[in-house]
């Protein structure tokens, strides 16, 4: 293995290809910082560029594409409330606040931070670990997926403040339904539909995400013009604060980084599960893990609350390699670009990856670490720049926003109908807003939904109908005990609280 | 059992739940997947007892936590033209093409939110739409449909 890392530092250490990870970096993040441009498309846009060069100095480019890509779209979840990818969205929900409060600095350098961290902790879990987890993460079964979908779901209760967690069911269980609609992936059967053959290919994520989000946050802001406590938070949107973080917030970061980048490598490396999982779910057991005090400041700019899901996603963001590299299955959509592009130089990635191509698995893996300093030398300074996106006055950053969402869609179906399913969704999001209805486990159940549809469909399929799957093997129970665990602490929490 | 705001919206999406159980159920399989253990319709169906089940505790169990809205001080009809113009710009961004619809969204958005500083506004929509432009149709290659710039010759 030594042998392997100093092939790999030596590939990745060429100045071609540290020069290769700059440009990947600097460009992923401009682009993830546009509504509907995520790393999957950024990367998509670099493979023509990729194929002039070596595969392991093409890789080495898509990979720093990729982890600027993830930054630049939290940096837009963080100072827009505008996720323009799945993994991102739970970035928003500390880091918006955090910036409201005039810490947009602050909540773009812990973000900055905590993905150096995750990625680089990663990046040692991914060196020693790679091929005895492939292993793992190919024992993993249907009924288990559907498990870990359910305690996704469960983890929800997690984004709901008190008294809040039907509420949050009920917008889980309108996110399923809303992902719901167009073919059923399996027999083709259109539902509900009725009939309008725009719907056929159901709604997109960045539909969603852009009119629950981005949207609905500008029409919320411009309804409450005229509240007194909404026009103290646009004061203190305009203040960039400081970057520095203090000691009260590295301790609490130091306590959070290790947990969730475990909990985001784990994830990523189970095919299909990926950063928005592992971002959701590092936010929820964080909320669990941490005391009572910082508890109520989840969703309020609370530090351990931006840190975890930051850690996370880019912790899986190196996890799903894990499988790519290993096994050859991708472990993320974004990770099936760059298998195409691994196929196209004529790579195959598989178990004997490392003994017929050494110098391209190690220095993948070299180079994500590089990437990741790199990352964060570029982005750190320019953090005061792109904070300041914030002192746009609101009559200029709501019409802005406005366009960007609407942007965000257009350049991906150039479709009326979706402009107007959006501003829908947004006016319907916008009132559930005004009375507390959280939209977090919207997103996050609209993201699972088809996933979890397929997952429940073979489990029945396997065992006759019968729902004895759940039980049956004993991961797929310690998943269900989890979640049923975290329900009962929850209910536990809430009587105690309220005696 | 206290009516407010939250138990009407619960009400509704009860009765939106009620509306997709139906729907679900009239969700059209093949004859052969009619009594299989899973079918297009099995997932739908649970999700529509899943609705009805939470708007259901959530009209029936006591609301701790009232939330009374001021509706004075909300700003609905500023909110209202904005929506209005927003869909103005999605029904003619197809035909007009995204640079004039964009611009023309962005200057009325501005002026409409009360803003006077007509340079920084015009700055701030044609020349920050071509920009932007130029960025994703000529930069990273995304095609934009503009018939009206292609009408005077700009685009190709």
């Amino acid at each position: 293995m030594i042998e392997g890392i100093l092939i790999g530092l030596t590939t990745a250490l060429t100045f071609q290809n540290i020069l290769m990870v700059m440009v990947g970096c600097f460009f992923g993040t401009i682009i993830g910082m546009l509504p509907g441009l995520g790393p999957m498309t950024a990367i998509a846009l670099m493979i023509p560029i990729t194929y002039g060069f070596d595969p392991a100095t093409g890789l080495i480019l898509m990979a720093g594409v990729y982890y600027g890509a993830v930054f630049g779209g939290s940096t837009s979840s963080i100072l827009l409330n505008a996720p323009g990818v799945p993994g991102t969205v739970a970035t928003s929900f500390d880091g918006y606040p955090m910036a409201q409060q005039g810490k947009a600095g602050k909540a773009l350098a812990i973000a900055a931070w905590s993905s150096f961290a995750g990625g680089t902790l990663s990046a040692i879990y991914l060196l020693f670990m790679a091929p005895s987890l492939s292993k793992v993460s190919l024992s993993f079964r249907s009924p288990d997926y559907f498990a870990l979908m359910i305690l996704g779901l469960t983890a929800i209760a997690a984004f709901s403040s008190k008294g809040q967690f039907l509420k949050a069911m009920m917008m889980v269980v309108l996110g399923l339904m809303l992902a719901s609609v167009g073919q059923d992936s399996l027999s083709d059967i259109t539902r509900f539909t009725f009939n309008n053959m725009n719907l056929t290919d159901g709604i997109s994520f960045v539909l969603v995400v852009m009119a629950t989000f981005a949207m609905s946050e500008a029409l919320t802001i411009i309804l409450k013009r005229n509240d007194p406590t909404s026009a103290a938070k646009q004061v203190s949107l305009t203040e960039l604060g400081s970057i520095k973080i203090n000691k009260e917030e590295r301790t609490k970061m130091y306590k959070t980084i290790p947990r969730s980048s475990v909990i985001g490598f784990l994830i990523g490396v189970l095919p299909g599960a990926g950063a928005t999982i592992a971002s959701f779910l590092a936010y929820g057991m964080e909320r669990n893990v941490v005391s009572d005090e910082e508890k109520e400041k989840f969703g309020k700019g609370s530090v351990n609350g931006l840190s975890a899901p930051e850690t996370a996603n880019n912790a899986a963001c190196s996890g799903s390699f894990v499988p790519m590299l290993t096994l050859g299955i991708p472990g993320s959509g974004t990770t099936a670009v760059m298998l195409g592009a691994l196929l196209g130089f004529g790579v195959q990635p598989g178990p004997r990856l490392y003994m017929t191509n050494p110098e391209i698995f190690w220095s993948i893996i070299m180079s994500m670490y590089i990437g990741m300093v790199i990352l964060l030398i570029l982005n750190l300074p320019l953090i005061p720049y792109i904070a300041r996106i914030l002192a746009v006055p609101k009559n200029y950053l709501i019409p802005l926003i406005l366009f960007f969402s609407v942007t965000g869609i257009y350049v991906m179906s150039f479709n009326n109908f979706d402009i107007y399913l959006m501003i829908g969704i947004a006016v319907v999001a916008t009132f559930l807003r005004l009375y507390d209805f959280p939209m977090p486990p919207l997103i996050l159940a609209f993201v699972l939904g088809g996933l979890m549809e397929e997952n429940l469909r073979r489990s029945l399929l396997l065992s006759n109908g019968s729902w004895e799957f759940l039980w049956d093997r004993t991961l797929t129970a310690c998943i269900l005990v989890t979640t049923i665990l975290i329900v009962v602490w929850h209910i536990y929490k809430t009587f105690k609280r309220k005696n | 059992m206290n009516i407010n705001t939250t138990k009407i919206i619960s009400l509704l999406f009860f009765i939106f739940s009620a509306f997709y159980l139906y729907t679900a159920y009239q969700i059209q399989v093949f004859a052969f997947d009619e009594n299989a253990p899973f079918n297009a319709r099995t997932f739908p169906i649970y999700l529509g007892y899943a609705g009805l089940f939470f708007s259901g505790l959530k009209l029936i169990l006591p609301d701790p936590n009232t939330i009374k809205i001021e509706h004075k001080s909300l700003e609905y009809k500023k909110t209202g033209i904005l929506i209005l113009i927003a869909i103005i710009y999605g029904a003619t961004i197809l035909k007009v093409g995204y640079f004039l619809t964009t611009s023309l969204f962005l200057f009325s958005s501005y002026y409409f939110l009360g803003e006077r500083r007509w340079i920084l506004m015009f700055l701030l929509s044609f020349p920050f739409v071509a920009a932007f432009m130029y960025l994703l149709h000529g930069i990273l290659d995304i095609y934009l449909r503009d018939p009206f710039l292609q009408s005077i010759g700009v685009m190709g």
